[in-house]
């Protein structure tokens, strides 16, 4: 999907559609041909077309031709294979097999995306009537039994392979019909796109290089699928004995086997071993084919960090100031003690790519702590390391965290302490997220995702855990509790979902709360509400809280101490007071600046005291 | 709700109606030649035209068609050519094997894959490798190359189980699994592989929803997200993918029911089809079509009860 965006990139001129379709294809090509099952399926099939085309040169016999003196006769000189029960020669009768399997399930495929690729990209393209009307066609085919309704044409047509195939095609157009719709329909809006059609080139032109270039991939693996279905298809049918009788085919090599399958065994092999190796050949190259786009995504992903690595190289001279930064963290006790912590992500090539490095800090009972940074400085892994929600591929690969004395990492560890932290989690460390909406499970009620919570943690009963549900919705500002505990997420607005997970985060009475950009998904107008909400919270409740921010505004509407992270390494620590008057780093003023140039209202609250230092 | 089942039921029988129109215009195309067919070379012109005067083949096509209309709603669906049996009767004793194959077929497909898709996408490592390849081999052998290798290996060669079935509705019951188990394993393996690979990739793609990091950071344990949250989000794409798996069965079980020999509905269509017996190939056509409505709609409706935001508009 996005490797034609990738290559456009690439290429220094971008050309007409052939030259950017052929660098696109070669990309993909050359990943198909690095992957072994790649290699094996295109020769598979390759020698499987070979064989069907120079059938008439390699065959031995004519396809009915009967030595009616040698039936059912083993393997020998003269017929490689042996023999069926009429004295026809297998081998030769296979590769005129090959011929009639590879055809239909070529011309099954051609119906398919003669008929499903314009209708889906005039339906993905245009929407409107003409989709609706194809809607209601595709759900009507589709809920047609292909093998019927191939008998009942039959019945109608008489017994001809082709026009079984051309109806299979027609059958099974919607599957092509679906996948270019939804394609079209994800990249009809994106911003190449309209820049296209605002540029003036016509509907045709757009669909011709832009749309096109985009399902032509995920339209070849879905060939190679149902090249495979049709294949299945037409043997069934010719094995049913309701194909040409005058033809040769591996569906009625494998009836014939079966009906000798008391004399003579081993004729169903061959049949079905050919079968089975072009299908799955087919099947293997759309997995090879999906496998090599994926790669190029993955690349492409991983092109980022690159680039984030040289301009990580002059951070070198920063760590050497990093002593100064660290913070003294010492042997005395405090609620959250994280010590040198790194984290990494193992490559593919064997490295590992840090994340998090050399961080350390603390956070007391009753002080807030704020991790400032822009994205991709590494706080929000250093967030979930704490909660041991890291993704599982991440390792530790220094430090240690210490949650209220005891270790959840301990020095050495390459992982969480699972069985520690499961203890902790919810009970005494909870955790709110930065987008409310994708964070509360959409099947079930608000008031269920308060109350099992409870139920598991605190072991009360569903009656108590209710009662307290509604006490908290109404303690974080919630005007009509009942009706939002009955709500499900879909039906309450951001903010409120906020509220709810601020609810279910303080629900257990945890002593420490992470919350991970708290505000950054909400209208600007609510984000006060909230901050004034963590705030009054914390100081009621009397808990240490992890406030994890790009957003000065907020640092400085709330946090106690602060500690700004860059590329993954704590370059600055200190009193909120102290980092917004006198910044010492340069990239901490950069942050300032643009808070201050920024048009967030939050601003406001401390516009006086840093202007000058920031200046 | 019951608006929405209405509507559906609406469209449903739209979509009845339209197929059963299609179905009897094609079969009009082939049945210049019926009352020979019925009668043999030697009939005379005179009982050939008496022939297709009981049939109703010398009136207009839109008449017979109407008539068959109306007598179908009243739920008769005229009686076969060739046997004179009425169709409905010999519907009912064929829908048992066929109906009892392809749900067990579907319960265990569910099952089956569901327990194998889960601990792909769970475990990921060596069990998600033998799925993957497991789904490959499935995929590229079809259901009724199967059946036929397993008649040839576990019948024939080794003899565990009849190769061919002596079943009627009247069979006790051990009769039935014995002559049921090859032909629900060939019908099994397909949707096991194809299902397993489906649930695997939509379990794997909750996994990675916030929500369930949020669980997690609650203090839910790993067992009660997988299958209270997990599953209850991925089945959506599970049950989509078995409707359309039992539509292709109701194919398959055709193939498998000759190779088997089994008294089901597949014999019916291809002895009705390759006879142009159009008052048998109508029942059949309008059953399987009927059954698939049914099966869809109760997807549907499956899939309103686990998706709220469906069933709340």
């Amino acid at each position: 999907m996005t490797e034609s965006v990738e290559t456009s990139a690439l290429t220094p001129l971008p050309g007409t559609a052939g030259q950017t379709g052929t660098v696109v294809r070669s990309h993909i090509l050359k990943r198909l041909f690095k992957n072994p099952l790649g290699i094996i399926a295109v020769g598979i099939l390759l020698t499987m077309s070979l064989l069907a085309v120079f059938a008439d040169v390699l065959a031995p016999f004519e396809e009915n031709f009967a030595n009616i003196s040698k039936t059912l006769a083993d393997p020998d000189g003269v017929n490689i294979l042996g023999t069926d029960s009429a004295g026809r020669d297998v081998w030769s009768r296979l590769l005129f097999g090959a011929r009639l399997t590879l055809l239909s399930a070529l011309l099954c495929a051609g119906v398919a995306i003669g008929i499903g690729l314009p209708a889906g990209l005039i339906a993905g393209y245009y929407a409107g009537k003409f989709e609706a009307m194809s809607n209601w066609v595709v759900s009507i085919l589709m809920s047609l039994p292909g093998l019927i309704v191939l008998l009942t044409i039959r019945a109608a047509f008489g017994p001809s392979v082709w026009i079984a195939m051309i109806a299979f095609g027609i059958l099974i157009s919607p599957s092509y019909f679906r996948l270019t719709r939804t394609t079209v329909q994800s990249v009809r809006n994106e911003l190449y796109v309209d820049a296209a059609r605002v540029s003036g080139l016509s509907d045709l032109s757009i669909i011709t290089r832009h749309i096109f270039s985009v399902v032509r991939a995920p339209i070849i693996i879905q060939t190679a699928a149902i090249a495979g279905v049709a294949i299945a298809i037409q043997s069934g049918l010719e094995f049913l004995g309701l194909g040409d009788p005058s033809k040769a085919s591996w569906g009625v090599m494998l009836s014939e086997g079966f009906k000798n399958v008391y004399l003579k065994p081993q004729l169903l092999f061959w049949p079905a071993f050919a079968m089975a190796l072009t299908i799955g050949g087919l099947v293997l190259l759309g997995n090879a084919i999906r496998d090599a786009l994926e790669d190029s995504e993955k690349i492409k992903h991983r092109k980022k960090p690159v680039v984030k690595g040289t301009t990580a190289a002059p951070a070198k001279t920063r760590a050497e100031r990093r002593s100064v930064a660290a913070v003294d963290v010492g042997t005395e006790h405090h609620l959250l003690k994280v010590t040198n912590l790194g984290v990494g992500y193992p490559q593919a090539d064997g490295s590992v790519k840090k994340v998090v490095d050399d961080v350390s800090f603390y956070v007391d009972r009753g002080e807030i702590l704020g991790i400032v940074g822009e994205s991709g400085s590494g706080k929000s892994q250093t967030a979930f390391s704490i909660l041991g929600l890291l993704p599982d591929n991440a390792r530790i690969v220094a430090g240690s965290i210490q949650f209220d004395g005891n270790y959840t990492v301990a020095p050495g560890d390459e992982r969480v302490n699972q069985g520690r932290l499961s203890k902790l989690r919810g009970k005494r460390i909870s955790y709110i997220p930065q987008e409310p909406m994708s964070n509360l499970d959409p099947a079930f009620t608000i008031g269920y995702q308060l109350v099992t919570p409870m139920v598991r943690v605190l072991g009360i009963s569903k009656a108590e855990a209710t009662k307290r549900a509604m006490k908290l919705l109404s303690d974080v500002g919630i005007v009509n509790p009942k009706r939002t505990f009955d709500a499900y997420p879909h039906e309450v607005s951001g903010g409120m979902a906020q509220r709810v997970l601020i609810a279910g985060a303080i629900s257990c009475e945890p002593d420490l709360v992470i919350a991970d950009e708290p505000t950054t998904a909400l209208d600007v107008t609510v984000q006060a509400d909230v901050l004034d909400l963590i705030r009054e919270l914390q100081i009621r409740l009397n808990i240490g809280v992890v406030l994890v921010t790009h957003n000065f505004g907020v640092v400085a509407d709330l946090c106690d101490r602060v500690v700004v992270m860059q590329n993954g390494r704590l370059i600055e620590e200190g009193p909120v007071r102290d980092i917004l008057r006198n910044p010492q780093e340069t990239y901490t003023q950069t942050l300032l600046g643009s808070m201050l140039e920024g048009k967030e209202p939050m601003t406001m609250l401390v516009s006086s005291s840093p202007k000058g230092a920031a200046s | 709700m019951i608006r929405f089942i209405l509507k559906r039921l609406g469209s449903g029988l739209v979509v009845l109606f339209a197929v059963s129109a299609l179905t009897f215009f094609l079969l009009y195309i082939s049945s210049g030649s019926i009352a020979r067919n019925i009668l043999g070379d030697q009939a005379t012109p005179e009982q050939l035209a008496l022939k297709e005067a009981e049939l109703g083949l010398d009136q207009p096509i839109l008449a017979r068609y109407f008539r068959w209309l109306v007598n179908a709603f009243g739920g008769d669906l005229g009686a076969s050519w060739f046997t004179s049996e009425p169709v409905t009767s010999s519907l009912a004793t064929r829908i048992p094997v066929t109906m009892t194959m392809v749900f067990t077929a579907m319960i265990l497909i569910a099952i089956i894959a569901t327990l194998i898709g889960v601990a792909a996408a769970v475990k990921r490592g060596w069990v998600d490798r033998v799925v993957q390849i497991g789904a490959i081999i499935g995929d590229s052998v079809p259901g009724f190359v199967i059946g036929v290798l397993l008649v040839t290996i576990l019948a024939i060669q080794l003899g565990l189980f009849p190769a061919t079935s002596t079943i009627s509705p009247g069979s006790p019951p051990d009769a039935w699994v014995l002559s049921m188990t090859l032909p629900v394993i060939a019908l099994l393996i397909n949707g096991v592989t194809g299902g397993a690979q489906q649930i695997r990739s939509a379990v794997i793609k909750q996994l990675e929803r916030d929500y369930v990091r949020t669980l997690r950071s609650r203090g839910i344990g790993e067992r009660e997200i997988l299958f209270k949250h997990v599953l209850r989000s991925a089945a959506p794409a599970g049950l989509t993918v078995l409707s359309l798996q039992l539509i292709g069965m109701l194919g398959g079980v055709v193939i498998l029911e000759q190779i088997f020999a089994l008294p089901g509905m597949g014999p019916l269509a291809v002895t009705a089809t390759s006879q142009s017996d159009l008052p048998v190939v109508m029942g059949v056509v309008m059953y399987t079509v009927a059954v698939v409505i049914v099966v869809n709609l109760l997807v549907d409706l499956a899939n309103g009860w686990l998706n709220p935001k469906v069933r709340t508009s």
